[in-house]
């Protein structure tokens, strides 16, 4: 629901920004990029990208409009295994953004994916912290309603790969469709924990408490771009991606807190 | 004089188009099958958890409907008082409204930080969300209104004359219910019954969204399907064939008593009167 609003949000600031051209000059512009200006990109680019980004590639698509007046960046938010499976049931979309490499590698049609960023794993809890959670090990007792992501989905694969390192056994009360429904589930105080990204618990902001996982205890996932052999605006695609690997894409995806590719 | 039986083409040429597009989305699903695989695909023992909570929840979210739901239509339709209309209104709401609307309510109300759950919770220790608990009352929130409403029809429709003679007779209201009132509408109560299950079956946005998803507690037939999609398409085929099987049986089996017999023999079925 969040995030459906949230593109909703996208898009009316689109809309407003596209209206306002003429006398816009508040947008933060970050300067057209060397490799796009000039290129004619124009029309709506459609970007299926993983829930983890859904902050970082709003933002990213403002900025992205008004460096390329004539495009409407539109997103679709999902989990990457859902994203994977809708593009090869022939969904019509320019460029896919997935969590991890498994399900990029499920899309034959994408061209040449280039990883952009990196992610690990942390333990989000109520403000008030009603478990009291202090560590990894505490998720798996037993009492404490933990949600997870599906085992499919990235943040689920990466959330096991954490417990298989340190050979614990959780068990979850509910497997959230993706990584944003697991965290409505613990802002809305109805689990004890639940284990998403770390950029989740920074875009959340007061509404969770983080709880950070050591670096020998944690796992990463990486997050591969491509654009769609059969993607309806191949210019605008390519035009897209190249501004997620720019210099300006990396300093928002740091912003969010994710690594470095 | 002409033949009655042919349908001038006005007529005739929208029916077959409807039809075509009712009948190919499931002709679709027969073709592309795994028949071969079907049985491995089934014998997963994820689908056999689904399919019984599915069929277990239902029938409790049916009879949970039943036990509070028939009464409910009573007073709606025989006690005048003031608000009724606006009561009928809002407590057949769900049937209009989107469940997922319907699951975050849930939430709001009966989650662990609820209106009422917080109580549940501290008082009692006990916590819905997440529970195969969740499920039945998910679905009895989204299943019942079809029942209340199909009673509440076949009440007002059903003639005033015998009820009176039981009163006249010296039967309490109580007695006249149970005894004159209720052998009058049984059938009615039976289709009713039969679309709050079939509701119950196939709900899908209320219970995803405030009993969540765990194989075998909380994940029903529908969930399963959906979530098999994103994985395993073959997988979802099979599952879905396994509920278009379940509803094909509740159908048939039930055409002439429910659809027919669900009149009273007058005034067609309640669904239909509206």
């Amino acid at each position: 629901m969040k995030r459906i609003l949230g593109t909703a949000a996208a898009l009316a600031a689109a809309a407003a920004l596209v209206a306002g051209c003429g006398d816009s000059t508040d947008t933060a512009s970050p300067g057209l990029s060397p490799s796009a200006s000039g290129s004619g990109v124009s029309g709506p680019i459609t970007v299926f990208a993983a829930a983890s980004l859904t902050e970082s590639f709003g933002t990213l698509g403002k900025q992205f409009e008004a460096a390329h007046p004539g495009t409407t960046v539109r997103f679709n938010f999902a989990a990457s295994s859902a994203l994977a499976q809708s593009i090869t049931q022939g969904a019509p979309a320019d460029v896919f953004a997935s969590a991890s490499a498994t399900n990029m590698k499920q899309v034959t049609d994408a061209i040449d994916p280039k990883t952009f960023a990196n992610n690990v794993m942390e333990i989000a809890v109520p403000p008030d912290n009603p478990g009291r959670v202090a560590a990894v090990a505490d998720l798996a007792r037993p009492g404490l309603k933990v949600a997870l992501c599906q085992a499919q989905v990235p943040c689920g694969a990466t959330a096991q790969a954490v417990f298989a390192k340190q050979r614990l056994t959780v068990k979850p009360v509910t497997l959230g469709a993706d990584v944003k429904s697991v965290l409505t589930q613990v802002q809305l105080g109805e689990v004890d924990a639940g284990v998403v990204y770390k950029t989740d618990v920074r875009a959340a902001g007061s509404k969770v408490t983080g709880i950070e996982i050591p670096a020998d205890q944690n796992a990463s996932t990486s997050y591969p771009i491509a654009t769609l052999k059969a993607a309806p605006n191949p210019a605008g695609a390519a035009a897209f991606v190249a501004y997620v690997l720019s210099a300006d894409g990396e300093k928002v995806l740091t912003a969010a807190g994710f690594a470095g590719p | 004089m002409r033949r009655r039986s042919a349908a001038p083409w006005p007529l005739a040429v929208p029916a077959l188009i409807a039809i075509a597009f009712l009948l190919l989305p499931l002709v679709g699903l027969v073709a592309r099958a795994p028949w071969r695989t079907l049985p491995s695909l089934l014998s997963d023992p994820t689908v056999g958890q689904a399919l019984r909570l599915s069929l277990v929840t239902a029938t409790l979210a049916t009879a949970v409907s039943l036990l509070v739901g028939v009464p409910l239509a009573w007073v709606l339709a025989r006690v005048r008082f003031p608000g009724r209309s606006v009561l009928r209104a809002l407590v057949t709401l769900p049937l209009v409204l989107p469940p997922v609307v319907g699951g975050v309510a849930l939430f709001l109300a009966l989650g662990r930080r609820g209106l009422v759950g917080q109580y549940l919770d501290r008082w009692f220790g006990l916590t819905i969300p997440f529970t195969p608990a969740a499920v039945v009352l998910a679905e009895t929130f989204v299943a019942m209104p079809f029942l209340v409403v199909a009673v509440e029809g076949a009440l007002r429709a059903a003639d005033p004359r015998f009820e009176e003679a039981s009163a006249t007779l010296g039967a309490s209201r109580w007695t006249t219910f149970r005894r004159v009132t209720l052998p009058m509408i049984g059938p009615s109560v039976l289709a009713g019954a039969v679309l709050c299950w079939a509701r119950a079956l196939g709900e899908f946005g209320a219970t995803i969204t405030f009993a969540g998803n765990f194989p075998g507690r909380t994940q029903t037939m529908p969930i399963a399907v959906y979530l098999a999609l994103e994985t395993d398409p073959d997988a979802a085929i099979a599952l879905s064939l396994v509920l278009l099987a379940v509803s094909l049986l509740i159908l048939v089996s039930l055409r002439d008593r429910v659809l027919r017999a669900g009149t009273g023999g007058r005034a067609g079925p309640p669904w239909r009167r509206a």
